[in-house]
């Protein structure tokens, strides 16, 4: 297919309806409205459904009902609703259901800003929910990518039973670019072994979180965690960008990541051996990568859009084995080029934090922007 | 012995063999076999998915031999919306006591009630919470005492019982919407009338229905079955009185023969 104009927000909904998106349940909040706005057109003009919910509490509750009959489901929203729609994310992992969930983050706590943010990493990634479940997270850094992977997560969730979250801030989701969509796939109705579709012609079926003996809730957790090593194993991505000689290596998701990546280029017209590392998929994060990275690199920066969340994981992965550097701008500020290579040229120079935890040095060097 | 002509009550085909989990003289188990037997009767066991809520009535899905999912505290007319708009075609039904459907669940019955989902809903009043131990419910008479309102509830503070089929008799997406009670048999018959024809309405498409059941909590209220069944009759009846709050035209010329 030809390459089009296409706003992030409108890609991902064409994306999922080409996927084969059988029901779309939401509820206005911006920067994602135009998901819902252009899902409202365009399902019911496909026969599909598409319902606007009263809350994010009642769209998830519909995926959630939806995703037991076994047909592709989505919802989307942005942080306030998605921490709305946490106590069915779980009902929803708990029951091992397939659900794509989208997440275009703003700034925060709180009802924050409508401006571009990725302060809901921990969320996505880390918590969320109640209970001990795990969650697929993508987190696309471009209009193509974002068509890409929604497309993907309907596959992830259905393959591994489980939630697949979309994150990306809103400049992704307002933001026009050309892209290319895939062909419209036909729906196609799954049999699945699990479905609740009614009891026709077979034994009755039962989707249910509740497990009131804590015996079979233990065996449950384990069966998830068996699974989601095989998510690990199989379904790491990310991408690499001047990494073969770089010994500092920059560490950014989604449009932090897309930013640090100009920099880079910058900084190696000025000779710096500077790589990037963007992680597509967070969550299951690329771990050994860093690991692998940390043996041989002078350290690692990371850039985020929040006060420094996945910067946790990096220092995991790198135990200690060489520095790892924060610059972040959190609560809706996005960073400019220039700010992550003035970073980069501060790192090459061998002026490396003196705090353990570089989040503190950062916090000094921001003291002019604190103060404003 | 039982024999085919001596037998004159068994399990409906849409009940599990299951030892009951209720508690003596709670009329859960009556409300289950009345949807029971209205589904054996309309030749709909195969087709149903039933939407359990969180109380009592959380395990519902070990007793009707259909497909079954457990919806979280108060959200089942959401997930009940979610499976029929992919399945149109399927018998959806939620089962939710009332504070679920009442308190917690509120915002998810009346959206779904207003946009007509053509789903059934029967609404369990017991005038507390079950299944925590008896706390106050919505639907906690003024005066009565419950385990988190021991002086009894006084409404300057704690409110005024809601009455739910009043309230969601006055939304246009309504297609049937009664009170009945389960506190002797004539009134358990005009029960299991009112069931079938609020799945007579969602089989025709003709909209949301529901039926609120007064029903006894003997182990919570502290009385025996007997009393708690005058209770309902005495007490809960002159608070919710029992009728019709809504027929739609199209329900009104549905016919059904005497079960
Ligand atoms: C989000 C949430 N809040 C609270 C609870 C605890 N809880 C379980 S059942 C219940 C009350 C159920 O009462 P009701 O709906 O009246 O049904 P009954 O047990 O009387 O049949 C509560 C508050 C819960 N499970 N989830």
């Amino acid at each position: 297919m030809p390459k089009e104009l296409w706003k992030g927000n409108e890609a991902i909904a064409e994306a999922a309806v080409r996927a084969g998106l059988q029901a779309y349940f939401g509820y206005p909040i911006t920067p994602q409205s135009e998901i819902l706005e252009y899902l409202a057109r365009r399902m019911p003009e496909l026969g599909r459904a598409f319902v606007q919910a009263e809350s994010e509490l009642g769209a998830i509750n519909m995926v959630y009902g939806a995703a037991c009959t076994g047909a592709r489901v989505m919802t989307s929203s942005s942080s306030p609703g998605i921490s709305l729609m946490m106590e069915g994310i779980s009902y929803i992992a708990g029951t091992e259901v397939p659900a794509v969930i989208v997440n275009v983050m703003r700034g925060g706590p709180g009802l924050g800003n409508i401006a571009p943010s990725q302060a809901d990493y921990n969320q996505a990634v880390h918590g969320g929910g109640h209970g001990d479940y795990p969650r697929i997270v993508l987190a696309p850094a471009s209009v193509q990518e974002a068509i890409d992977l929604t497309a993907l997560a309907f596959d992830l969730a259905e393959t591994y039973r489980m939630i697949c979250m979309l994150i990306l801030d809103g400049s992704l989701g307002q933001m026009m670019e050309p892209a290319e969509m895939p062909e419209m796939k036909p729906i196609v109705q799954r049999e699945f072994d699990w479905a609740v579709t009614g009891a026709m012609n077979r034994p009755r079926r039962i989707l249910s979180s509740i497990y009131i003996d804590p015996v079979a809730e233990e065996v449950v957790n384990f069966r998830l965690a068996k699974r989601w090593q095989e998510v690990q194993v199989r379904e790491v991505r990310y991408k690499e960008y001047y990494l073969d000689d770089a010994e500092i290596v920059v560490v950014g998701f989604g449009t932090a990541g897309r930013i640090a990546l100009s920099a880079v280029r910058a900084a190696r017209a000025e000779g710096i051996s500077v790589g990037l590392l963007r992680p597509v998929t967070v969550s299951p994060y690329p771990y050994s990568v860093i690991e692998e990275l940390a043996k041989h690199v002078q350290g690692f920066l990371v850039t985020e859009m929040n006060m420094g969340q996945m910067f946790d994981d990096v220092r995991l992965a790198v135990q200690g084995r060489a520095p790892v550097e924060f610059y972040g701008r959190p609560g809706g500020v996005v960073p400019f080029p220039d700010e992550i290579l003035a970073e980069i040229r501060r790192l090459a120079s061998g002026q490396w934090s003196p705090d353990p935890d570089a989040r503190l040095s950062w916090q000094k060097r921001m003291a002019s922007v604190i103060q404003r | 012995m039982v024999t085919p002509t001596t037998l004159v009550y068994s399990r409906p085909q849409a009940f599990t063999d299951s030892p009951t989990h209720y508690c003596p003289g709670c009329t859960h188990g009556v409300a289950h076999r009345l949807i029971a037997e209205v589904l054996e009767e309309m030749n709909l066991i195969s087709r149903t998915i039933g939407v359990a809520p969180v109380g009592c009535a959380v395990f519902a899905y070990n007793y009707f031999d259909t497909d079954f999912v457990e919806a979280p505290h108060g959200r089942a007319p959401a997930m009940a919306t979610g499976i029929k708009r992919v399945l149109p075609d399927r018998i959806v039904f939620t089962y939710q006591g009332d504070g679920d459907l009442a308190s917690i669940g509120m915002g998810e019955i009346v959206h779904a009630a207003a946009r007509g989902e053509n789903i059934t809903v029967i609404f369990i009043n017991n005038a507390n919470y079950g299944m925590t131990g008896g706390q106050m419910a919505p639907t906690t008479l003024p005066g009565m005492k419950t385990t988190s309102s021991p002086y009894g509830r006084d409404v300057e503070t704690q409110g005024y019982p809601i009455r739910m089929a009043e309230m969601l008799a006055t939304l246009d997406g309504v297609g049937y919407c009664v009170r009945r009670s389960l506190h002797d048999p004539k009134n358990i018959r005009l029960a299991k009338k009112a069931i079938r024809l609020a799945f007579e309405t969602q089989l025709r498409g003709l909209g949301f229905s529901l039926v609120e059941l007064l029903s006894t909590c003997p182990t919570n209220w502290g009385m025996s079955p007997v009393e708690a069944l005058r209770f309902v009759e005495e007490r809960m009846i002159p608070v919710f009185p029992l009728g019709d709050y809504k027929v739609a035209p199209g329900v009104a010329q549905i016919t059904v023969r005497n079960t």
